[in-house]
């Protein structure tokens, strides 16, 4: 009895993982720039995995295969914010956004701030590439 | 196994297989590289995901080395398009070094 509840929250963990990967590919298919889809595509790299590893922690039910799972939600948490930041900032610098639907953008004031202070510096320092015309 | 946890594993077999069906749509569509390497995201994950539905339905652990392996190292190409894609926008091939930066 308790098996097959046990067999049956995992079936359960498994469906909602697939819903939420589901999720991901529909709204990577349908939204309509790569912050968007970026947005959609991380739901199931953290908490789809987490359900996964549970429904398989709950289908085996040892110590050791639990120990054995721990490091891959460690991995994955460490590393897909990681990668998700990367491309969110190449996106911004490549202006690959709808920037009508932004409520309030800090990056770009940031952006410029730390340019003028570049070019301030720059300006002082004979460039080799001053004869160019602008 | 219960006809119901039978079922409930076929339908998460089926989403997945749709997920990834999608990823590989975005991944010959993306208009830039960036939504490709979004896509083979995905799909990476969607392999995850598909690798412990089989595990949770047969009952077994022999794939979990594969996991953590696909855990560790699947941001590593995102991590190396995303550089490229910044260092070629911070220096187009053919821009006043005025207009650098962020578009």
């Amino acid at each position: 009895m308790f098996d097959a509840v046990l067999d049956l929250l995992a079936a359960v963990c498994i469906f909602l993982a697939a819903v939420l990967s589901v999720a991901a590919g529909v709204g990577l298919l349908r939204f309509p720039d790569a912050l968007s889809r970026l947005h959609a595509a991380t739901k199931p790299q953290i908490f789809g995995l987490l359900l996964t590893i549970t429904a398989i922690a709950l289908e085996e039910r040892s110590v050791a295969t639990l120990l054995a799972l721990v490091p891959v939600f460690v991995f994955q948490s460490l590393t897909a914010p990681v990668a998700a930041h990367m491309v969110g900032r190449a996106a911004y610098r490549t202006g690959q956004l709808d920037t009508t639907t932004l409520v309030v953008d800090e990056l770009g004031p940031a952006i410029d701030r730390i340019e003028q202070s570049a070019s301030r510096q720059r300006s002082d320092t004979p460039r080799p590439d001053s004869g160019e015309s602008t | 196994m219960s006809i119901v946890t039978e079922s409930l594993l076929i339908a998460a077999g089926v989403g997945l297989t749709i997920t990834a069906l999608l990823a590989i749509v975005r991944i010959v569509r993306g208009p830039t590289i960036l939504d490709r390497m979004i896509a083979s995201d995905v799909l990476l994950t969607t392999l995850m995901l598909a690798v412990g539905a089989e595990m949770v339905a047969r009952g077994h652990t022999d794939t979990i080395p594969l996991m953590t392996v696909i855990a560790a190292t699947a941001t590593l190409a995102t991590i190396v398009v995303a550089r490229f894609v910044k260092r070629r926008a911070d220096h187009p091939p053919h821009q006043q070094p005025k207009e650098t930066g962020h578009v």
